[in-house]
């Protein structure tokens, strides 16, 4: 048929799109030029060269611990924000709540990083603290726009939920917060875990708000590639892609086939119900 | 003038709570009104139910039923009114400190727990010590005839095995009263039937009170002692499911519980145990065996069941309740017939006979008929 | 304020009996067994955190003066709301991410603002006090000269239009890319759907710095591109290609190619394939019944994969900086170089300040007109 044979085609170049960068990032790592487009042979130099970049490995684990940190803070605070916001009805100051949780999903980065900056000069004029930007102020703001991502995947998450169950607990003789831990808590857990696998990411990616808020001590993974890169190319860097590239991929794969067995171990169970046994 | 006469309900439970004046109901429903913004859910309801009762609330969709139900459940506060159990101002109360347990429509099965997990849960909360937990849960699932299957979870049972895990649950606290909101509404119309006598057989044996929220007006006429039609936030009429069905005492009962045909009329003579009433629809003056309310000349309407119509190709003796009219449609069922009759205002009149006899000339279409029923039969209907 | 209220409010704050006696059934109802001594500890521990805060706000501050009585004012404040607070356990859970947004999210803009008012100094910080203290008396100097900067100078009302243009056009591209995408995945067979999906997503996981990176390799003047095609002999000369609007383009499709296509797909995937029958059974041709019956059904995807592409897009920095050319600059980078290149501090927080009023703003009230829309469907 036309029409199938005209999406074959238009499918196949958009993810030929999708790739082809990525593939050109992995194949141009293993290029002894330094001229990362001109071929020069087949090495794995570069991935030596780049665990003996001091640098690049320091702003890594920055950025690793500070995606942990930041990822933790934003489920707890961004998991009882989205609570909030579907469970609590009316309240004084409802407006401005939601205002603050979903504003972040649409504030430019570089606003967000502008202003918690100024923020942190202005405090640290007034209080001292926090002295200087370190670790602890990308933490901060990570968590802060990390928190609504958060919010919005339990608070839809929790508009999908079977809200007797958490009634049939009260009325079993739990109280609220043991109805949450006892009820809520488990049954959303799955979204908490995703919740914190987004927020995790976000923060490993930010590039923008962590060039505002880091101090020299506290340069995080993305602020280097991104004032390296602005330099020009790097073979180092595509060497670091590869490795980042590697790891999702993995990652994703081990992910989806755990979700794939439990789905199917699922049905399994329904058919066994339904044949009444 | 003269006063309105109830209708005498014959064979009414004699000794039974709600006859007795001096019984104390075991729930009392004072002028509970529930309104959610400009909307009003349920308004101004008063109904006292007694121990060991199987209560049904029936009625459509948005009618208050769940509501009402939720309020006794402590969901919902009422607007105003109050709510006493075993005399117990319930105002305030939250859901975890009332005597009171629900079974929801959805089951509302906790998903990440197994089976006797479920149903200890409420017994957990009550710190209940795990020998007796363990006992009493497996009372439970023995009652519900679901002793194999306690280490299943809730997917891995079918829907007639969930709603007996989610009945065990309710009671496991062993509550004095038990909210049931459309317990049988998930199921299949066999296991429906089953399980009707099943959930009769349990609270007869237990003596626990049970209120029952259903739509399906069959349900609640098996299960129930005694029925509350409920209509647009209002109790309409309360009584046993006999007297619901042959005194419905509004237009909307008599409509909402099995068939009815509807005569629109005059109130012609009022007399002191008797009312005649002229209805031009039915083409016939109409007797009604006890006085009515209302004047001579006000406007009435008498309703008579299909299955207590009579018809014949002969008129009858009687000079009141008889109708003539041509049989318009026959829908023949084996066991039972509907027939249609036009009459000449242009009415239709529903009728069910049992097909006793093999007869030989069976009334056909098109075929002028009488039709008649006897003075008892007709209930008068004011509003 | 007249006597007697006064009086009121007095009362009010230093009664301790009411809270003491609200803390009651709280407590229990967060599962806290009744007792004099639990009430007593946990009132305490209310007390002492409140005036931790207090302390930590009064004493820290360097030398006494006019910022410290605003402080005490605040921490005050603060001590008695939190007191409030630890009486409601409803009010203590909106509280924690209640104060943290307030103070990480909402503050942070009272300080741009403020330092947009300011005068640019060479000094650490560099801008004026908006307060000061004077002979005894408290001045506030407000500069209104870098909105007025803003307005005359043409390059930052080019900056925000251009962000306009190049992120409206980006989306539209995105959505001609996106859509016979979406449209094959959801129509391929289950199995391969979800598979499919996955590919879609995975990019989105890794860094979105590197996947902009890898366009200046193949855009480059001696990248994949330009290499290929002289070597096939199409040309002599590379293209240029990066540091222009081409490259802005592509880069913006290809980082939120995802966020089209998800939507897209979810309004498609739902579409009943027996409308289509329908259509085609009432004599409908093929591009008929896509232009009346698809197109028109999967316009709440359209619309959503347009607000999640072209909302980030306006703002974007890094893919301009990356791949865009140094003369039309979009309103992200143009903060930025204020910011970081020319240290402006004062115009850079006035360029934030306009983009809230005319970008964010009306993103906001679309989006939420857009839900109420929505729910009433």
């Amino acid at each position: 048929m036309r029409s199938g044979s005209f999406l074959l085609i238009a499918a196949s170049l958009g993810f030929l799109f999708l790739y082809a960068p990525i593939v050109s990032l992995v194949v141009y790592s293993f290029n002894d030029s330094r001229l990362v487009t001109v071929w020069g042979g087949f090495t794995t130099k570069w991935y030596g060269e780049l665990f003996k970049d001091v640098a690049l490995v320091n702003a890594a684990l920055v950025s690793l611990k500070v995606a942990v940190i930041a990822a933790t803070l934003a489920t707890i605070l961004g998991t009882i924000a989205g609570f909030v916001l579907s469970r609590f009805g009316r309240f004084k100051g409802r407006l401005l709540f939601t205002g603050m949780v979903t504003a972040p999903l649409v504030m430019p980065e570089v606003i967000t990083g502008l202003s918690l900056l100024l923020l942190f000069v202005g405090l640290e004029q007034a209080t001292g603290w926090p002295a200087g930007r370190s670790a602890t102020t990308i933490i901060i703001a990570h968590t802060t726009f990390c928190l609504a991502y958060v919010a919005v995947v339990v608070q839809s998450r929790l508009a999908g939920f079977d809200r007797s169950l958490e009634e049939a607990a009260m009325d079993l003789g739990a109280r609220p917060l043991k109805v949450f831990f006892s009820v809520t808590l488990p049954i959303i857990a799955p979204a908490l875990i995703s919740g914190w696998l987004l927020a995790f990411t976000l923060s490993l990616d930010d590039a923008v708000i962590a060039s505002f808020v880091s101090g020299p001590g506290s340069t995080t993974l993305p602020v280097e590639i991104l004032s390296r890169v602005r330099r020009g190319v790097s073979p180092v860097i595509n060497a670091l892609a590869t490795l980042i590239i590697v790891v999702v991929a993995v990652g994703f794969l081990i992910a989806s086939l755990l979700m794939i067995r439990a789905e199917r171990q699922r049905r399994r169970d329904e058919q066994k119900a339904l044949a009444g046994k | 003038m003269s006063l309105a006469q109830k209708p005498k309900v014959p064979g009414a439970a004699a000794r039974a709570p709600w006859a007795d004046p001096d019984a104390k109901p075991f729930i009392r429903i004072r002028n509970v009104t529930k309104k959610f913004g400009d909307f009003v859910a349920v308004n101004n309801v008063s109904l006292d139910i007694y121990r060991s009762e199987l209560f049904c609330l029936l009625g459509g969709s948005g009618s208050g039923k769940s509501t009402l139900l939720r309020m006794l459940a402590g969901f919902e506060q009422p607007t105003s009114g109050a709510i006493e159990i075993e005399g117990q101002d319930m105002a305030g109360a939250p859901p975890y400190d009332r005597p009171v347990n629900m079974m929801f429509q959805s089951y509302a099965l906790f998903p990440h727990m197994s089976v006797a997990d479920n149903v200890a849960y409420g017994l957990k909360q009550d710190g209940v010590p795990r020998a007796e937990r363990d006992e009493r849960v497996a009372e439970m699932l023995r009652m519900v005839k679901l002793e194999p299957y306690g280490k299943r979870r809730p997917h891995q049972l079918s829907g007639g095995q969930r709603q007996r895990v989610a009945l065990a649950r309710a009671l496991a606290k062993r509550p004095k009263l038990l909210l049931l909101d459309e317990p049988l509404g998930a199921l299949d119309k066999k296991l429906r039937e089953e399980t009707q006598f099943e959930l009769v057989g349990i609270q007869e044996k237990l003596g626990t009170t049970f209120i029952v929220v259903t739509h399906d007006q069959e349900e609640a006429m098996t299960l129930a002692t005694r029925i509350g039609v409920m209509n647009q936030g209002q109790i309409t009429q309360v009584g046993e499911p006999r007297e619901i069905y042959e005194y419905p005492r509004s237009r909307f009962v008599a409509n909402f519980i099995g068939d009815v045909n509807m005569f629109e009329g005059r109130i012609l003579v009022d007399g002191v145990d008797h009312a005649v009433i002229d209805s031009e629809e039915a083409g016939a003056r109409i007797r009604i065996g006890y006085a009515v309310p209302g004047r001579e000349g006000d406007p009435i309407a008498v309703a008579v069941r299909p299955e207590k119509i009579l018809m014949g190709r002969e008129r009858p003796a009687e000079t009141e309740n008889v109708l003539s009219g041509v049989v318009e449609d026959i829908s023949y069922l084996g066991g039972l017939s509907h027939y249609r009759i036009r009459l000449p205002s242009g009415k239709r009149v529903r009728i069910t006979q049992t097909n006793r006899d093999r007869h030989e000339d069976p009334i056909t279409w098109e075929e002028p008929v009488f039709l008649s029923w006897e003075t008892p039969s007709g209930v008068a209907l004011s509003s | 304020m007249s006597a007697p209220d006064l009086a009121g409010a007095g009362t009010a704050m230093a009664a301790p009996e009411p809270w003491a006696q609200r803390l009651a059934p709280t407590l229990h109802r967060l599962g806290v067994t009744k007792g004099a001594e639990t009430r007593g500890a946990v009132a305490l521990i209310g007390l002492g955190l409140a005036w931790l805060v207090f302390a930590v706000m009064l004493f820290s501050n360097k030398g006494v003066g006019f910022g410290t009585i605003i402080y005490a004012i605040l921490g005050l404040g603060l001590a008695l709301w939190l007191l409030r607070v630890l009486t409601d356990g409803r009010r203590l859970v909106i509280a924690l991410p209640m104060i943290w947004l307030l103070l990480f999210f909402l503050a942070p803009f009272l300080v741009v603002f403020k330092v947009s008012v300011a005068e640019q100094l060479i000094a650490q910080p560099p801008y004026s006090p908006l307060f000061t203290w004077a002979e005894g008396k408290l001045q506030i100097t407000a500069h209104l000269e870098n909105y007025q900067f803003l307005l005359e100078d043409r390059f930052y009302i080019d900056a925000y239009l251009t962000s306009i243009r190049i992120a409206a056009i980006s989306t539209i591209l995105c959505l001609f890319v996106a859509y016979p995408m979406a449209y094959a995945i959801a129509r391929s067979s289950p199995a391969w759907r979800n598979t499919l999906l996955m590919l879609v997503i995975l990019p989105f996981w890794t860094s979105f710095l590197l996947r902009v990176y890898a366009w200046i390799g193949i855009l480059n003047n001696n990248g994949v591109i330009n290499n290929f095609l002289m070597w096939l002999g199409v040309i002599d000369e590379p293209i240029v290609m990066m540091q222009t609007n081409f490259a802005v383009y592509v880069g913006i499709v290809y980082s939120y190619l995802p966020l089209m296509i998800l939507p897209l797909y979810t309004t498609l995937e739902k579409l009943d394939g027996t409308l289509l029958e329908a259509s085609a059974d009432l004599g409908a041709g093929p591009i008929r019944s896509f232009l009346s019956i698809t197109l028109p059904l999967s316009l709440p995807g359209i619309l959503a994969g347009c607000l999640l592409v072209f909302i980030p897009a306006v703002g974007e920095y890094v893919i301009p900086a990356l791949l865009g050319p140094s003369d039309t600059l979009m309103i992200g980078r143009v903060l930025w170089d204020e910011f970081f290149t020319g240290r402006a501090w004062p115009i850079a927080s006035a360029v934030a300040i306009a983009m809230l009023l005319f970008l964010v703003a009306p993103i906001m009230l679309f989006r939420n007109a857009q839900g109420q829309t929505g729910e009433e469907r």
